[in-house]
């Protein structure tokens, strides 16, 4: 067993400083179109249907983005601006404020896929690695509702898990939040709402924050989970102002 | 040689149409009764490998498509029968081959056939208690937008206990039932301490992703076949474009066919480097986990510095690549790419010699070499437990052939080999990524021309986990008329049960780790 403590004890500290420095290494986030001119550029080259045009600007719905470059790859529209950075999540306008210190100081997250495409479920996943390491800031991924604080949906809600995530939700405690990750999640993405399908989590349970992506990088995940207890101001999930605090690309 | 075979089926058979499409590949038209005897031909005396099953309606008749392939000159031929679409009931091939139980069962499901012969169980992808039996999604007639006729309420839905013994009974695990995980239900069937089998009751995600794909652009399924799986997306959209390329007879520029090869590779290493972390979290052993957590996400950094995404996501396009890539960048990949490799060897070594660990996966989930066989079993579980296909080698595509690297196989079939397995294949995943740095042809990244034209074509590709085929057919106004995905999780699926055999209870999360099958791919 020495053998594994010296090599946990060798590869050193590479956690992340986030949320109390920005973290900058290249790689962490794919980024996301932002709204600007509309000269040269086609809103209809977006297949999703993410792009509006309106006053000679093209505006970006990160609720239906789902990150397939053609905006920015195309030769039949010149390319969007893109912008890096992760702090993505938005409060859904229409969800209560919490109480300060609802949730004391460590808060456990229940983790339900409710169809996504494996991408998603893997950032999430990535959260407990070393470079993310959540548990120090307080936050636990528990395998049941009974102790859940907050519920992190991804996928679209297909009719079959419809009961199984209603159910997962009621057997939480008061006060919960719900966060929904991924476009799917927030919209149905290219999966919904269809024949199998919901337009998202909030068909089934009410959200209170969304964080956009395809999939979102395990920081805008984070940066949900911080802005579902207050820790972290929301973003905006549609133009002007989108996306907050936008971090500069490492050189 | 594919000639022959299909001489021999014409002198056995004769009457029936036997085409050669091209110099690999073959079609026979036959009646449909005459499916299950040639069919059983091919799989068990020329030793042919089951591909998939792609219904289709077309009116008037519905056509069924059994699929198969061999190695090289063997080619792939697809026995094709047609009847009147009134006429659901066609002859199961079950009797002969294990391996097209779940393609059968989904095709009733999906469409409403009926497979004479299948015992009937129901509650596959559609849940019993969510819908009538009478709903068939993917007749052409249901439309893909209104929500299909719900029961309510629910049914109750209960398991068929299948174990027939005093003091049993099955334990239900899931939906949704720990950590990060995907959503699916295991019925563990027990009898006091030890699972006596295990039933996995799947397709909880199930997203209809064939049916949205018709009606729509060829270029619009491709955002469908790349989100078929997040975590093998490179893989899905590569043979979703080979399919499209062939139907086109699109040129795909070799500097593109190389670059493809690379980013396949790319894939292969990170899905590996997560699979072998997955396995290390199953057993417990937190430290080896999380130094393979490192390595996957230093990985996923690296395909986001790269290509742009993390998950290599809008990189193909029908015709060759989204966009280029300078030789600066991939030389740094190819270095960062072997110096993780380097570390992810480092930990194979520690992992080897920490009895603890190796205690807990040797002898665990056992798939013996004819049940592989008999099962369809692909990819890494596959070449773990004896059976040595890959498509790479079998049926070369985007110039694999050029290559030079080997296929990795082990005996044993247990959990252990599986994940011998794993840590060959990334090793040669990273072999293949220099050869193709080293050997980056210049010129463009895509076809001048991509005209697409109506017609039908399969493209396949070996995937991390295993062999996956896409048939797409496209209509005369070139939008999608039928797009089937058969993809390694669902064909290996049908086989998991062979390594839930009594098993201790404690065992369960490290077959699943080792099998390392994901629902996405699996229920589309
Ligand atoms: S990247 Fe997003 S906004 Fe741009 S075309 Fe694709 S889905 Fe639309």
């Amino acid at each position: 067993m020495s053998r594994w403590v010296l090599s946990g004890l060798k590869t050193g500290i590479k956690t992340t400083h986030y949320p109390a420095q920005q973290e900058i290494h290249a790689g962490v986030s794919p980024g996301l179109p932002v709204t600007g001119s509309a000269e040269g550029r086609t809103a209809e080259i977006c297949p999703t249907a993410a792009l509006t045009s309106s006053e000679g600007r093209i505006e970006v719905n990160y609720r239906r983005c789902i990150h397939c470059f053609r905006c920015v790859r195309s030769a039949e529209s010149a390319p969007l601006d893109w912008q890096q950075g992760y702090e993505w999540a938005a409060r859904a306008a229409d969800r209560p404020a919490l109480e300060t210190g609802a949730f004391g100081r460590s808060l456990n997250v229940l983790v339900v896929d409710a169809g996504d495409c494996g991408a998603c479920l893997s950032e999430i996943a990535q959260l407990t690695n070393p470079y993310y390491n959540i548990h120090r800031l307080g936050f636990f991924i528990t395998p049941t509702p009974r102790n859940a604080d907050v519920l992190l949906v991804v996928g679209p809600a297909t009719d079959q898990m419809r009961a199984a995530l209603k159910k997962a939700y009621d057997a939480m405690p008061e006060p919960r939040r719900v966060v929904a990750a991924g476009v799917c999640a927030l919209s149905g993405g290219i999966f919904g709402p269809s024949l199998v399908s919901g337009a998202g989590a909030a068909d089934v349970v009410p959200v209170d924050v969304e964080v956009p992506g395809c999939p979102p990088p395990p920081l805008a995940i984070l940066h949900g989970l911080l802005v579902a207890v207050e820790r972290k101001p929301s973003a905006f999930l549609s133009s002007p102002s989108a996306p907050a605090n936008p971090v500069e690309a490492a050189p | 040689m594919l000639a022959d075979v299909l001489r021999e089926a014409e002198m056995r058979w004769p009457g029936n149409l036997y085409n050669r499409v091209d110099a690999r590949s073959g079609e026979i038209e036959c009646a449909p009764e005459a499916v299950s005897e040639i069919c059983g031909w091919l799989f068990s005396e020329r030793e042919y490998i089951f591909a998939c099953l792609i219904a289709e309606e077309r009116s008037p008749d519905w056509e069924l498509r059994y699929v198969w392939y061999g190695a090289g000159d063997d080619g792939v031929i697809h026995v094709v029968a047609r009847q009147p679409v009134a006429e659901q009931t066609f002859a199961s091939l079950i009797g002969r081959v294990h391996a097209v139980d779940w393609s059968e069962r989904e095709a009733e499901d999906l469409f409403g056939l009926v497979f004479q012969g299948h015992p009937r169980l129901g509650d596959f992808v559609l849940h019993d208690d969510r819908w009538n039996r009478e709903v068939t999604p993917m007749r052409k007639q249901v439309d893909a937008n209104a929500p299909l006729v719900r029961l309510l309420p629910e049914r109750e839905w209960r398991p068929l206990l299948v174990l027939n013994a005093p003091g049993g009974f099955a334990m239900p695990i899931g939906p949704v039932y720990s950590g990060v995980t995907e959503s699916a239900l295991f019925l563990l069937e027990t009898q006091g301490e030890d699972v006596i089998r295990c039933v996995p009751r799947l397709f909880y995600k199930y997203r209809a992703l064939e049916k949205l794909a018709e009606g729509r652009t060829a270029a619009y399924a491709l955002l469908l076949a790349e989100r078929c799986n997040g975590t093998s997306a490179f893989a899905h959209s590569l043979a979703f474009c080979q399919a499209a390329e062939k139907i086109g007879g699109v040129n795909v520029p070799s500097r593109a066919r190389a670059l493809r090869i690379l980013l396949a590779e790319l894939e292969r290493f990170r899905h590996h480097t997560a699979a072998i972390r997955e396995i290390c979290e199953s057993t417990g052993l937190a430290v080896g986990a999380s130094e393979a957590a490192i390595l996957e996400e230093e990985l996923l950094r690296l395909s986001c510095q790269y290509t742009g995404h993390r998950y290599l996501f809008g990189l193909n396009t029908i015709g060759g690549l989204t966009r280029d890539f300078e030789i600066g960048p991939c030389l740094q990949t190819l270095e960062m790419a072997q110096s993780i490799l380097r570390r992810l060897e480092r930990l194979e070594q520690r992992l080897r010699r920490t009895n603890t660990f190796v205690d807990r996966i040797e002898e665990v989930g056992s798939v013996s070499p004819q049940d592989a066989r008999e099962f369809g079993l692909v990819g890494p579980i596959a070449r773990a437990s004896g059976v040595a296909r890959d498509l790479r080698k079998m049926q070369p595509y985007s110039g694999y052939e050029n290559f030079s690297f080997n296929v990795p196989q082990e005996q044993a079939g247990d959990g252990y080999a599986r994940l011998r397995v794993l840590f060959a294949e990334a090793r040669q995943a990273v072999g293949l990524i220099e050869q193709a740095v080293s050997a980056l042809p210049l010129g463009p990244i895509r076809a001048e021309t991509a005209h697409l034209a109506p017609g039908a074509a399969l493209g396949w590709v070996e995937a991390p986990r295993g062999a996956a085929f896409h048939w797409l057919r496209l209509a005369d106004d070139l939008t999608v008329e039928r797009y089937h995905l058969a993809t390694p999780s669902f064909l290996n699926w049908n086989g998991f049960h062979l390594a839930t055999e009594n098993f201790s209870f404690q065992d369960f999360p490290i077959i699943l780790a080792t099998f390392g099958l994901s629902m996405a791919e699996n229920d589309r």
